[in-house]
């Protein structure tokens, strides 16, 4: 009996602890807002907007038939990149992570690659593609798909060999031992992988919108700037922000929930 | 030999709050515990029994949750005292430091001067057998080392009052035994009160003038067995017929009770 | 030099080579590439005539502010969460989502707020380097074993005391870390801001060549970033190892 009643006491604990957390977090936001409160008061209205301006702002831009087609630029040239990223990554990676001599040569380099300001190569990158949208997603994948192949090449080279073992002892088929084995081991870090390839995307595809484009969400933020509209301006910033950190908070969620299971 | 007391428990509880959702956890008591000074005291007991819990309580690292904690006829409630020194059952060595700056740390801290931090330093290395290993970084050391750098490191403060959990957890048996001489030979030449604690009864049994015997968790004292060795005893008497008779009574005592603390309930033989 | 050392040097020789030929045999057109060692020579007469090192000047010391700036911060904020456990909690969303918030398009707002100068680059350096330095002192302060502490407290040490000798050296290497990336990312960031919009620096220089069809200046000022910042980071590396080695971990 003393038992049962712990466990509930336990739940309710539980409860408690999560209300506050959320509270916690809460307060947080709220305190984000107030302190772009100050800055606004400080600053006026011809620097930053104040949160309130800002978001009638972004409500009439989410309401107006113009900004949609700039949104869904900015989304395609993400999708393409982050497919492209997945796809050369995943595949990279585990070539990386299945051949141990390839990896230790390239681990250094991938390393190196990761923290070079890759905007230097986005003229290039320009120069290949033209102005257009292709230029946008190569730009956006060469971001991308560096976290992507570490990720998934430390994967595979962790995996544990027992399973690939008890593989050989089931009979398992190539393509078994790829869908059964192979991709559940991996699944979770592929998925952190994902996240931070999701985010230095993201930055790839905003960047080069910043930087001679005539379309999208980074374009609408330079076009206010020239207009003098800075409502506009962080309203488009605004949105970007909360639709960038909806989505990574979705990937971390699933991110943690892989982790565990582990 | 004297029987002033040194350090005293009374009554003293400790309870875990409880954390993240975990109920809270009665580690430790009530127990009452006087210890003489000049006396070398041992505490065996179970696995997860509150020995490290009631280490912190009597070093002050931890307030008791109900009960009273007396050093030196001040009272310690979740406050170091000065004149105490403690080994931790952990490693924890400074990996940042050489095995000579790890044990000049404390005197250091407290503005000695050079000479004489030469002086207690090399005393406390060639104690604890690393007078070789002075320059090495802790990395370069096995586990039992590493633990005697942190002996040499409160050994060099000179505490009146020295608190031991584990220390020899990472040694083979004959370099245990070997530490254990040694330990004595310290014990006499400083006077020091010395509270041991260890899992191995011969251990126990040969080092200490009292040793008690705890329970499972929550631990209490379930006996104090007196040795009644004399002060120039050795791991000699490891060949001797009491020594069979001590280890024999606390292992009588402490069966059912590591039972318990595994979760045997009916395994009582 | 080991083996690998050797492959991984064949692997990049062999990569600039290639570009070497295809850009020599017409594959890649030269109005998209101009051949590396082409690249080289520019890059030799823009040293020369001093234009490097104008814009090196500016990109480097806005790197430096920026970077040192975000280490020190960085470093103060993550202490001081890490010391209110409710707080970091409640932080942590935002610190792991962070880096999904495409920062750059705050730059023309600052920009717009401080005027075309180098405080707007710093600022983006900075922002975009703080919150790794950040993460990585949580990191480095969640990796002390409780036992230092209790240590600390054996010898009477106070909060203050027991950061600076005890959890500050304890943590450097991991720290060291965030240091790492602190310097990187705020390369990225400086160079990225005087890429978009700024009055000079190597950013600038790269992008107003492409403005001006002056292929050879681009590449030459591309190889050379790509160097500096390799250089730069390898020596970080470098040290990092020598200081884990020291410690063996
Ligand atoms: N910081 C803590 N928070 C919550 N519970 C704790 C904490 N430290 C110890 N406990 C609990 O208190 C009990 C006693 O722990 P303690 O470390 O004192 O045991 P011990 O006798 O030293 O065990 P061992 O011989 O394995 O070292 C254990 O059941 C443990 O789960
Ligand atoms: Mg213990």
């Amino acid at each position: 009996m003393a038992g049962t009643q712990t466990a509930y006491s336990r739940k309710d604990h539980e409860r408690a602890e999560r209300l506050r957390y959320f509270g916690d977090v809460a307060l947080v936001i709220v305190g984000i807002v107030v302190v772009w409160q100050i800055l606004h008061m400080l600053a006026g209205d011809v620097a930053i907007s104040s949160p309130l301006a800002t978001a009638i702002r972004a409500g009439e831009l989410l309401g107006s038939a113009s900004f949609w087609p700039h949104a869904a630029e900015t989304a395609k040239a993400l999708v393409y990149a982050l497919i492209i990223a997945l796809l050369i990554g995943i595949g990279v990676g585990t070539w990386l992570g299945a051949h141990k001599l390839s990896g230790a040569v390239a681990e250094p380099i991938l390393v190196a690659l990761y923290s070079l300001p890759k905007i230097t190569l986005y003229p290039l990158i320009l120069l290949v593609f033209g102005l257009g949208i292709e230029a946008k997603i190569a730009f956006g994948a060469i971001h991308g798909v560096i976290p992507v192949t570490i990720f998934t090449m430390n994967a595979v080279k962790n995996i544990n060999r027992v399973f690939l073992r008890s593989a050989r002892v089931m009979k398992l088929t190539a393509m078994q031992t790829a869908t059964r084995i192979l991709l559940p081991a991996t699944m979770p870090e592929i998925v952190s992988g994902l996240r931070v390839g999701f985010s230095l995307t993201l930055l790839g595809v905003v960047i080069g919108e910043l930087f001679s484009s005539h379309r999208g969400m980074g374009f609408l933020v330079m076009r206010a700037i020239g207009l003098h509209d800075v409502s506009t301006m962080m309203a488009v910033t605004l949105i970007l922000a909360v639709a960038a950190v909806a989505i990574s908070s979705i990937l971390l969620y699933i991110d943690n929930r892989l982790h565990r299971r582990v | 030999m004297s029987h002033e007391v040194h350090a005293r428990l009374e009554g003293v509880t400790r309870v875990y709050p409880a954390v993240a959702g975990n109920p809270p956890v009665h580690a430790l008591g009530p127990i009452d515990l006087d210890l003489r000074k000049g006396e070398f005291f041992s505490i065996v007991g179970p696995s997860g029994c509150g020995k490290s819990t009631c280490m912190d309580v009597l070093a002050g690292l931890a307030a008791p949750t109900e009960g009273n904690v007396w050093f030196e006829d001040k009272r310690v409630h979740g406050n170091v005292p000065d004149g105490i020194g403690a080994v931790f059952q952990e490693d924890a060595s400074f990996p940042w430091l050489t095995v000579e700056d790890n044990a000049a740390f404390g005197l250091r801290r407290a503005g000695v001067d050079a000479a004489e931090i030469r002086r207690r330093v090399d005393y406390a290395l060639g104690f604890v057998g690393l007078k070789d290993f002075a320059k090495a970084y802790p990395a370069q050391l096995s586990g039992g080392m590493r633990q005697r750098v942190c002996i040499a490191r409160t050994l060099v403060l000179q505490p009146r009052l020295i608190l031991l959990d584990e220390p020899f957890g990472a040694l083979d048996a004959q370099t245990r035994l070997l530490m254990g001489d040694e330990l004595l030979k310290l014990w006499r030449e400083t006077g020091a009160t010395v509270l041991l604690i260890t899992h191995a009864l011969d251990e126990a049994a040969m080092l200490s003038d009292r040793i008690g015997a705890m329970s499972a968790r929550p631990g209490r004292f379930l006996e104090t067995v007196e040795t009644g060795w004399s002060r120039d005893r050795d791991s000699r008497m490891l060949e001797g017929e009491t020594f069979g008779h001590i280890t024999g009574r606390l292992w009588q005592m402490l069966r059912s009770e590591s039972q318990r603390a595994m979760g045997h309930e009916g395994g009582v033989a | 030099m080991n083996r690998l050392t050797l492959i991984r040097l064949g692997v990049i020789v062999a990569f600039f080579g290639l570009l070497e030929i295809l850009c020599r045999t017409g594959v890649i057109s030269p109005f998209t590439m101009i051949p590396p060692s082409e690249m080289a020579i520019e890059l030799w007469a823009l040293i020369v005539s001093g234009e490097v090192a104008r814009g090196m000047r500016q990109t480097l010391g806005n790197v430096a502010v920026a970077c040192i700036l975000a280490i020190t911060v960085g470093f103060a904020v993550g202490a001081g969460v890490h010391a209110l456990p409710r707080l970091r909690r409640a932080l942590d969303p935002f610190l792991t989502t962070y880096y999904a918030v495409p920062f750059f398009v705050f730059y023309p707002l600052l920009v717009f707020i401080f005027g075309m100068n180098n405080f707007p680059m710093i600022m983006i350096g900075f922002l975009f380097a703080v919150v790794a330095m950040i993460i990585n002192t949580l990191n480095g302060l969640d990796k002390i074993p409780r036992v230092y502490r209790k240590v600390a407290r054996m010898h009477h040490m106070g909060r203050a005391k027991t950061a600076l000798l005890i959890e500050l050296p304890y943590a450097i290497p991991n720290l060291f870390t965030g240091v790492k990336l602190a310097v990187a990312y705020s390369f990225i960031g400086v160079i990225a801001a005087e890429f978009i919009l700024a009055p000079g620096g190597l950013g600038y220089a790269i992008s107003f060549a492409y403005d001006n069809f002056d292929n050879e200046t681009m590449y030459a000022l591309m190889l050379f970033i790509l160097v500096l910042v390799t250089i730069i980071n390898m020596s970080l590396h470098a040290y990092e190892q020598r200081l884990l080695r020291r410690q063996g971990r």
